[in-house]
């Protein structure tokens, strides 16, 4: 209860000061963009540091994934958010004339950003560039499940940004849930379905608009190259979108792999290459290879492959290491398809690969389940690509690549029914964060007498005519030309 | 009337429950897998129907406002009729271009690739309406989920049944049954709807209600659309054509279906001096639109039901502003009329002033300086609209950047509405998301981001030997600080 009421307390100051309209001001959302800026910069070791405790992440991906792709969001917003603010004015009709519409950005209030533990410091400062960049305050929520993440988090954020605008409070599920109990002006969500569900629901009380950034299993497709250079990039490149990000603890990362099934050992053989060459003969000594979060998920995903029919599709890897909660880079062939493997989001360095006849038949696999954050398909034939695109549905849809998506800040990032609701990245997340504001300016000078009752059909024909813009019967109309009145009793 | 009856008998038979809403929703998920309703000849035709459908049967369309609110035929023609077949029209016009997928640019960190954004359907739609603008509020938004190529469930509301049955015959007769139906009913009919999972629910009403919509739509994670309303303010300042104001707000209040409109002024905010010329002039120009006994206007809607009427009769007899009256207040119970009603200096802690009023009357609150009628409007929720009648440019200024609302207007009112080109949805209390034009397409869009890389062009600039060209290729790669990414992107290497 006490805690509650702390955190009522902290709200409503928060809400004072967004009502000061001092997060307004361009300087103020460009100076906290710079103190982002800057504490990455200056605090780009403790980061690495926090995620090397709570994921093993090596320092090149910690710098890719996360600070990398932060510094990228916060250069973006600093050169474009003064023209993302300015007003887009609207074409209207001339019958409204004299007039002007235009359309404002404001900011929606107090918000909250709910992140998660995979990727910890990106999850986190991204959604908040996009907060700060619409002019919001903001709590930010990091996840519990990277401890050192959120403590440093929680413990830097007040030396580089507004204190009065941006906290961040720690804690797990029952913090969660006493903030869930607050009326925010939105909700940013990064997690898994289960919990977006019950994060939107609490928003329903407040008729609070909600993000949802969630997963699913992404599929791979891999159609045939005649080309081996052409196949080993591709193969490659899979290889990049499953094991390279976090051990395949990403929301973007490749789920499964389509193949046919002639093809299917050329594959298998391919990628084991690629995987020695990338982590080692020893992918447990190598030190590129983040661990499992912690023991809940390592549980999970064991489970997943104990399964015997499912321990039985191993071709490659299943290597485990409890102790350091490691995993080695694994792959399935045709596990059974009712098996939870290929029923639950995988989010782990497990790579099942399913046989097909024909590759065109992964559009029917595809649509069978749950709309994907990702589809990745590697393919040159221009028919199946539109098919892909038009037949199937997903967050987004990468050809010939994995992941990059995730940084190209001109596409929406979001995903679509179970894999989430809303989008962000680059002016999509100052969008997120604002709300349209429909403006209309008008004069007091002219007027149209028909708008006004007492009605008569000389008016209703009027508005009719008005209505289709027809200026011209309008103009014959004004002057008494007769046309074909309807009656109305 | 025995149209009606015989049609309620007709649901009694076979009353719509789960089991049955959620064998419509499998029968339309059936329709859309098809792919039927993603072509475009299918909106197309679909839209091309509907704008028939109203065309065809206006006279209908009218009697049953009439019968259901006692609406103006105007009215009708110029809210419900005329405000959909422009809809039409510009959904016809547009289309094309709303489903041209969007080419946009590529960051350098995936150079070399292409970029575009597709627009494409959501699936299975619910569309929930209300019965003040029991036609446009159904069909208006039936056209944007058919425009961007869904399958569509409409259920209309049960308090304006006249409506309600025309339009499921109408839709019955016109529209492509396998992709479009309306459900006709009450609560039970919207619960049994509202279990199922849907792709989109675009509701339109009230704050209560959606927020059991919300709260069913989380579950299924459904994304939801929620029209609303709120205390609509309008600010008047005193250096203005006062007739033009007055007229203008009136055309707002009254004029839209008597009040009851989402956008309809529900309250004035003006200074102490200026009140009485105020309402000195909405007390002229409310005589000469509507003559000398109210309650007999063929020009004004009734309040729809007896619920409604006991509503506001409770806010008038409220005992902080039953002395406030200084224009009209009338009531006919048989003929569910109100007449139009002007209070003044209603305290800010009545009944009128904490919901929002939904009918002919206006409170008038006066405020020492202009300037305090922002504190006055941002310490309630945010409204739905908001709109200020004054010359002075800082005023305007001010009232621009600091009253959050779903729309606002400078110098009218309800105007908004009309133009195609501005979202048209609330913000906090008065709603979530917006549609209108081609923000009703984006509303039942999903925004797919597709990317196509190659092999190719990969190749040739990742690999040595390095040219001068590449070499500056590279460094703009590098220039952004995202060394990291780069060299992921080239596989570790």
């Amino acid at each position: 209860m006490g805690m509650d009421r702390e955190m009522e307390e902290i709200l409503r100051e928060m809400r004072g000061y967004f009502n000061t309209g001092k997060t307004k001001s361009v300087t103020w959302r460009k100076n906290q963009l710079t103190g982002i800026l800057d504490l990455i910069h200056e605090n780009e070791d403790a980061i690495f540091k926090a995620l090397h405790l709570d994921l093993g992440k090596h320092p090149v991906e910690a710098y890719r994934d996360e600070v990398g792709g932060v510094e990228k969001s916060v250069n973006k917003s600093l050169s474009c958010v003064e023209k993302w603010m300015a007003p887009k004015k609207s074409d209207i009709p001339l019958l409204f004339f004299p007039a002007k519409a235009e359309v404002l950005s404001e900011p929606l209030g107090v918000v909250l950003i709910f992140s998660s533990w995979n990727f910890p410091i990106m999850l986190s400062l991204d959604p908040l560039i996009g907060a700060i960049s619409a002019g919001n305050v903001v709590v930010i929520k990091p996840s519990e499940q990277a401890p050192a993440c959120s403590s440093f988090l929680a413990n830097t954020i007040p030396h580089y940004l507004d204190s009065n605008a941006i906290k961040v409070i720690e804690g797990g599920p029952n913090v969660c849930e006493q903030l869930l109990q607050q009326k925010w002006d939105k909700i940013f969500f990064t997690g898994s379905s289960r919990v977006g569900s019950l994060v939107m629901s609490a928003a329903a009380k407040n008729l609070t608009p909600v993000t949802l950034e969630l997963g699913g299993k992404c599929p791979a497709i891999l159609d045939s190259f005649p080309n081996p250079s052409e196949f080993k990039l591709a193969v490659k490149r899979i290889v990049g979108g499953k094991w390279g990000p976090c051990s395949g603890q990403v929301c973007i990362g490749i789920d499964y792999l389509l193949v046919e099934e002639k093809f299917s050992s050329s594959v298998i053989e391919q990628l084991k290459k690629i995987i020695r060459r990338f982590y080692g003969e020893n992918p447990a000594e190598s030190k590129v290879v983040s661990r499992i979060v912690n023991k809940h998920h390592f549980e999970r995903i064991r489970n997943l492959l104990k399964e015997p029919l499912v321990a039985a599709s191993i071709v490659h890897g299943g290597l485990i290491d409890e102790e350091n909660l490691f995993i080695e880079p694994t792959i399935l062939l045709d596990p059974p398809l009712d098996s939870e493997i290929m029923t639950e989001e995988i989010f782990g360095p497990v790579l099942p690969i399913i046989t097909l006849n024909k590759i065109q038949e992964s559009i029917e696999f595809i649509i069978a389940k749950p709309k994907p954050l990702a589809i990745y398909a590697f393919t040159k034939d221009e028919t199946f690509k539109r098919r892909i695109l038009s037949e199937t549905s997903s967050g987004s849809v990468v050809f010939n690549d994995t992941m990059v998506q995730f940084l190209c800040d001109t596409l929406p990032f979001g995903g679509v029914g179970a894999s989430g609701l809303g989008r962000y990245h680059g002016k999509y997340s100052f969008d997120t964060f604002s709300h349209e504001k429909a403006v209309m300016h008008r004069n007091l000078i002219l007027e149209i007498e028909p708008r006004y009752p007492p009605w008569s059909k000389f008016k209703l024909e009027f508005l009719k005519l008005a209505y289709r813009l027809n200026y011209f019967g309008l103009l014959l109309h004004m002057l008494g030309f007769k046309l074909g009145l309807k009656k109305y009793n | 009337m025995s149209f009606q009856d015989s049609d309620k008998t007709k649901s009694e038979a076979s009353a719509f429950d789960a089991p049955a809403a959620s064998r419509l929703v499998t029968e339309l998920r059936g329709a859309f897998a098809s792919g039927k309703p993603s072509s475009y000849e299918w909106r197309v035709s679909q839209v091309k129907a509907l704008a028939k459908l109203v065309a065809d049967h206006e006279q209908e369309i009218v009697d049953a406002l009439q019968k259901d609110l006692a609406k103006p035929p105007l009215e009708t023609v110029a809210y419900e009729i005329a405000m959909l077949k422009n809809s039409c029209k510009v959904a016809l016009k547009e289309l094309k271009h709303w489903i041209t997928p969007e080419k946009v640019k590529t960051s350098l960190a995936s150079f070399p690739s292409s970029a575009e954004i597709v627009s494409e359907p959501l699936g299975v739609v619910l569309v929930i309406s209300a019965w003040n603008y029991p036609f446009l509020l159904s069909l208006d938004p039936v056209i944007g989920a058919i425009a961007a190529g869904n399958a569509v469930v409409l259920k209309p509301s049960e308090i304006a049944p006249a409506t309600s049955s025309l339009l499921a015959k109408l839709l019955g007769d016109y529209m492509d049954k396998s992709c479009i139906r309306v459900v006709e009913g009450a609560v039970d009919e919207t619960s049994a709807l509202l279990q199922q999972k849907w792709d989109k629910i675009f509701y339109t009403g009230n704050g209560r209600v959606a927020r059991i919509v919300m709260a069913a739509a989380a579950k299924h994670l459904t994304p939801v659309v929620l029209e609303l309303g709120g205390k609509s303010p309008v600010v008047v300042d005193s250096n203005i054509n006062l007739k033009v104001a007055t007229r203008r707000i009136i055309a707002g209040k009254w004029g839209c279906n008597n009040g009851q409109a989402c956008i309809s002024p529900d309250y004035v905010i003006t200074t102490k001096e200026y009140a009485a010329k105020l309402v000195d002039a909405l007390k002229t120009e409310l005589e000469k639109f509507y003559g000398k006994n109210p309650l007999e206007s063929k020009d004004l809607s009734r309040i729809v039901n007896s619920n409604h009427f006991n509503r506001l009769k409770k806010l008038l007899d409220d005992d902080k502003v039953s002395g406030k009256i200084v224009y009209g207040g009338e009531k006919d119970e048989s003929k569910l009329k109100i007449s139009p009603t002007v209070l003044l200096d209603v305290p800010r802690d009545s009944l009128i002033m904490s919901e929002e009023i939904f009918g002919p009357l206006l409170p008038i609150l006066t405020v020492d300086k202009l300037e305090e009628s922002f504190q006055v409007i941002n310490s309630g929720p945010k409204p739905l609209a908001a709109y200020i009648f004054t010359n002075n440019k800082k005023l305007k200024e001010l009232f621009v950047m600091n009253i959050s609302a779903g729309g606002l207007v400078v110098n009218d009112t309800t105007l908004h509405l009309a133009v195609h080109t501005l979202p048209f949805g609330g913000v906090g209390e008065s709603g979530v998301g917006a549609y209108h034009g081609k923000f009703s397409f984006d509303a039942f869009s999903h925004k797919k981001a597709v990317l196509y890389r190659s092999f190719i062009g990969d190749a040739s600039v990742r690999y040595p030997p390095y040219t001068t060209t590449k070499q500056r290729l590279l460094k703009a790669l590098i220039g952004g600080g995202i060394l990291g990414i780069i060299r992921a992107l080239f596989g570790w290497s």
